[in-house]
């Protein structure tokens, strides 16, 4: 039977506390996950009001290198300015919206040219040329949106490299809403001794079928990897304790291995909530602190930022720092995913790699295996996990319960603090990114 | 090449291939030499095999191995309900073959459909084997797998493309 198209029904969720009774201090209605038009408040409002993480100043090296990205459902272009400065446009052509480039990334040359009816734009956006000029003589076009060329992002900031944006003009400015998060970063880069990193490698782009913050809540899920991850853990485990004691540990087992840890290794390695949802998990160690080191790349960070200050930046080894609610980066090995929600029910999963400038090519080495052996659709350790945020996705269709418990570690303390150091298995890096949500949610909703 | 080996080497391919549909992945892993390599290049067949690109999957006979141990395992939660695999093989072609070596090198186009459940994938390239006949028969050193769309966003891919 074909059915009429239905339009979606607007209704449940117009004020903020509509919003706000989703969250509760310890537990989330499973409608966050579930319901369309949160999905739709959420491309509406959260992803106007937050930062999301675009792209990388080295994706984009020359004069009108170009990078395009949709986010929140919007087409955006990073494009190199001829001045050496980046800017970020609406990919839509002023006249009739095609996007104006449909690769992914390229050069435009020195300006955008619609290929529909041939309108021009600056690397800027301003309008360049429009065909038939005459024809528009007399009319209001110059004064309307349509000749005002391409829009332009107003809020875009690149932290060492790293582009965010935020789409709409309510929010927090972009130090205030990252704050001390950006220290995840400031890590990221400084393993540099140039100070400069270049996404390199390629990209491994995972689509899942589950809601996209059921996938950010894992990044920071220390109690899952024992029975997920079991099966690929046990058979490492087998296949290794095969081999002769002498034998050198491949970088492979070297990064799978670790995920074998315990309960009381995962509780140990500590986390850290900010506030405006962002968190680092494993500020004491985590199981990237394993890896073998490297002499003459360490004498190389000692050389550019002194003893004292190398050797703090080595040892901040987290398991996975996120900038919410777009990033998670790891310092060790050099990667990082980016989490893309395409619907309330699909999210798409990016993991990039980066090469430090000035460190061995060990390190670019680590940041692609890594990235392979656990973010790739071929993971084995990937797989699991996809799995089960798909099973949680059916899951939570049933009936009698309506709730996620987010309850390990709750103290009624904790409320209204937004900076907190805690054990590695306490949820409330899971509930900080809800406290968050509604923030951003409500933030620029009526009543 | 004489038209005996031809078509011993074609055979070994669609041997190989019919392992992996049968899901005898033991007796599909002692085909690799000791220093065998199966590789899913992210740039499929403009890769270069230099290190300077990732893959969707580069592995040895220890990776390969810890593959197949996992799928093994009753707690290997994506395989309930289980995958199963169909390649689909064009004819293969000798591109090169020196039976000094003796290496031989092929290439077989394919279609490769996995399904679990209600999903259903399909991928489609062209597979490169490097092959060397040896004593106790031939044995893979590389296969390599270039996908038409290494680099797309791609869903749970769980057995062998």
């Amino acid at each position: 039977m074909h059915l009429p198209p239905t339009l979606p029904t607007m209704t449940r969720f117009r004020r903020r506390a509509d919003i706000a009774a989703l969250v509760q201090d310890d537990r989330v209605h499973r409608d966050v996950y579930l319901n369309e038009e949160l999905f739709a408040l959420e491309q509406q409002h959260f992803f106007a009001n937050t930062w999301s993480y675009l792209g990388h100043a080295s994706q984009v090296p020359a004069a009108g290198d170009y990078l395009a990205v949709e986010i929140a459902g919007r087409p955006l272009l990073m494009v190199r300015q001829g001045d050496g400065g980046i800017r970020v446009l609406y990919n839509r052509c002023a006249h009739k919206g095609s996007k104006l480039v449909s690769d992914d990334c390229g050069s435009t040359g020195k300006f955008f040219r619609c290929p529909y009816h041939a309108w021009t734009y600056r690397l800027d956006g301003a309008p360049l040329a429009i065909p038939l000029k005459s024809g528009y003589e007399g009319t209001r076009l110059k004064d309307c949106e349509s000749g005002r060329g391409m829009v332009a992002l107003k809020h875009v900031v690149a932290y060492r490299d790293f582009v965010f944006v935020k789409i709409g003009d309510a929010g927090p400015d972009f130090e205030s809403y990252f704050g001390d998060a950006l220290g995840a970063i400031d890590n990221l880069v400084d393993r540099s001794p140039v100070g400069r990193l270049r996404i390199e490698g390629g990209v491994l782009r995972n689509v899942i079928h589950c809601n996209w913050k059921m996938y950010l809540e894992n990044i920071n899920d220390t109690v899952h990897p024992m029975s997920t991850h079991e099966s690929a853990t046990q058979a490492a485990n087998a296949l290794w304790q095969g081999q002769p004691a002498d034998a050198p540990k491949p970088m492979a087992m070297e990064q799978i291995l670790p995920f074998g840890a315990g309960y009381d290794f995962f509780d140990r390695m500590g986390g850290r909530i900010y506030p405006n949802g962002h968190s680092v998990l494993g500020i004491n160690f985590s199981i990237h602190s394993g890896y073998a080191q490297m002499r003459d790349y360490e004498q190389a960070l000692s050389d550019a930022h002194g003893a004292e200050r190398a050797a703090e930046i080595l040892q901040r080894s987290p398991q996975n720092s996120v900038c919410f609610p777009s990033l998670a980066l790891k310092g060790s090995p050099q990667a990082f995913r980016v989490i893309r929600p395409l619907a309330a029910d699909r999210t798409l999963i990016e993991a990039w790699s980066l090469r430090v400038e000035g460190a061995p090519a060990l390190l670019f080495e680590r940041s692609m295996t890594y990235n392979r052996l656990v973010f790739s659709p071929m993971s084995v350790v990937a797989h699991d996990d996809v799995h089960l945020f798909e099973n949680m996705q059916e899951g939570l269709r049933g009936e009698g319960n309506d709730w996620v418990s987010l309850h390990r570690g709750f103290d009624p303390a904790e409320l209204g603090q937004t900076t907190l150091e805690v054990n590695g298995t306490n949820e409330i890096l899971m509930r900080n990114q809800f406290r968050a949500w509604v923030k951003f949610m409500t933030l620029s909703m009526q009543d | 090449m004489d038209a005996q080996t031809e078509r011993r080497l074609f055979d070994f391919i669609a041997h190989e291939a019919r392992l992996l549909d049968a899901q005898r992945f033991d007796e599909w892993l002692a085909l690799f030499a000791d220093n065998g390599r199966y590789w899913v290049p992210l740039r499929g067949g403009a890769q270069a095999d230099d290190g300077s690109h990732n893959a969707l999957a580069d592995e040895d006979r220890l990776l390969l191995a810890l593959r197949i141990e996992r799928l093994k395992s009753p707690r290997a939660h994506s395989q309930h309900p289980p995958s199963s695999c169909q390649h689909i093989l064009q004819q293969s072609a000798l591109v090169h073959g020196d039976a000094r070596t003796p290496h031989y090198e092929l290439r077989t186009p394919f279609v490769y459909i996995e399904v679990r459940g209600e999903r259903q994938l399909m991928l489609a390239g062209c597979y490169r084997h490097r092959l060397i006949d040896r004593p106790g028969g031939l044995r893979i050193e590389l296969k390599r797998v270039d996908l038409l769309n290494p680099g797309a966003t791609l869903p749970a891919i769980q057995l062998f493309p």
